[in-house]
């Protein structure tokens, strides 16, 4: 039986992990190597680094320490940020990345996603939607969520499965910093819409919300979140207990 | 020394850091001299099996893999890398693979009931033997990480653990002196570390 898996992701400018309340207002809380050591440790399944970081010297330092996290942390490690062509998909995944996260890139070049499945497989290609309710519809945004595309959520996803996209983060904006749970309605739709792993984000606050989330929307595969264990409101060890008392298949 | 073959494909970054890790000497090459004086060999491998193949073939690496493993040494092909050493592969067509074990790749479509997601992804149960040399650091129950959507079929003598996925999927074969993991022992952390170490002869 395949667990359900818990994913800390880690923001990281200029070579710190930051964590951005419904995007706007980043903390600095840690460094990304040590964080990332710490999480492994504990139990997480899988670790995302996303790579806010405008400068080149910024992004130097970040494939630095992509580089540092590979050599010292054996789970999966899926990048994301700054993705534009597939010359990008290379230069992280040369430094460790096994998984890449498009999400504006993507929108700018739907084909990144199609020519990056080809030459790496679906299983590297993982697509990223930052997803928000327009008038009652579920609509794409780009740039960090400050962006809306027009495009509707859902086709979007298809669209981007059919092209090559292995796994889908989906980003509900509506839910994300507000730590009141995961925005069950938006998961379930695009669960039944694809056939491949859906890891929820935005919105958990408490163990509860895990435990919510996998048995009000079984096909979910994972949950993903920043700052509740940041700043150890959740840890990874008492949420993957509780997960294992309530039934649901977890690695312990 | 383990020589990783480097054929141009994938990402070794991972599986290298792994075996500095567990304190193995391990080399990337592509070169078959190294690998003909190495005392184990990984084949590791990502992405479609056409392709994987067609480079192996291409660096005339797979006559030396072939011949080295004629010869006893150990090998251990890690996901496409395991998917490699088979008899050929039904993943968008057909192709011929090594004929180390005997057997064939197949889409897990074929096999696994609807509603289960393709690829497998994320970290199941190894099912294993008792007594299986890879596993000896390892317990019943422990958990690897998986990335795949094709798998290894018509080898049942040769597996020597499955995870559940809706049916048993092949996780690993052993065929004498030649190894497959399905699943990324470099990316199953503590539990995947000591099945390298179990490969690089820890405790021999």
């Amino acid at each position: 039986m395949i667990t359900k898996r818990i994913i800390p992701c880690l923001d990281v400018r200029d070579g710190r992990v930051v964590k951005g309340v419904n995007f706007e207002g980043v903390k600095d809380v840690s460094d990304p190597v040590s964080l990332a050591e710490y999480y492994s440790s504990k139990g997480a399944d899988e670790l995302v680094f996303y790579d806010i970081t405008a400068s080149n010297e910024g992004r130097k330092l970040f494939t630095d320490i992509l580089t540092k996290t590979a050599e010292r942390v054996f789970i999966p490690l899926t990048v994301g940020g700054g993705i534009n062509t597939v010359e990008d998909f290379d230069r992280v995944l040369k430094c460790g990345a096994d998984k890449v996260s498009v999400n504006s890139g993507a929108i700018r070049n739907p084909d990144l996603v199609y020519e990056a499945a080809r030459k790496y497989g679906s299983q590297c290609v993982v697509l990223s939607a930052d997803v928000k309710r327009v008038d009652g519809k579920f609509r794409v945004f780009a740039k960090g969520g400050r962006v809306d595309t027009g495009l509707e959520a859902v086709s979007w996803i298809k669209k981007c499965v059919g092209l090559g996209a292995g796994e889908i983060v989906l980003n509900s904006i509506d839910t994300d910093g507000v730590k009141k749970g995961f925005d069950l309605e938006m998961l379930s739709v695009v669960c039944d819409a694809v056939n491949v792993p859906v890891i929820a984000s935005g919105g958990a606050g408490n163990i509860e919300d895990f435990i919510t989330l996998f048995t009000e929307v079984p096909k979910v595969d994972a949950g993903l979140a920043a700052s509740i264990f940041h700043f150890g409101e959740v840890k990874i060890k008492d949420l993957k207990e509780e997960m294992k008392k309530r039934g649901i298949p977890t690695r312990l | 020394m383990i020589a990783i073959v480097d054929y141009g494909v994938g990402n070794l970054f991972s599986l290298c850091s792994s075996l500095k890790k567990i304190g193995a000497d391990a080399v990337v090459s592509g070169d078959k001299k190294v690998i003909e004086r190495a005392d184990k060999i990984i084949l590791p491998g990502v992405g479609a099996f056409r392709d994987a193949i067609a480079k192996l073939k291409e660096t005339g690496l797979d006559k030396t893999v072939k011949e080295e493993c004629k010869k006893g040494k150990p090998l251990l092909g890690i996901c496409l890398g395991m998917q490699m050493l088979f008899d050929k592969s039904y993943e968008d067509g057909e192709y011929e693979g090594l004929h180390l074990v005997p057997g064939a790749v197949r889409p897990i479509g074929e096999v696994i009931p609807a509603g289960y997601k393709i690829p497998h992804i994320g970290w199941n149960k190894l099912e294993f033997k008792k007594g299986t040399k890879l596993f000896r650091f390892i317990k019943e129950g422990d958990f690897v990480y998986f990335v795949h959507s094709y798998y290894a079929a018509d080898c049942s003598e040769y597996i020597t653990a499955t995870s559940e996925y809706g049916c048993p999927i092949t996780a690993s074969v052993e065929n004498k002196n030649v190894f497959g993991c399905q699943f990324h022992p470099e990316k199953s952390g503590e539990v995947g570390l000591n099945i390298l170490r179990a490969f690089a002869g820890e405790g021999e």
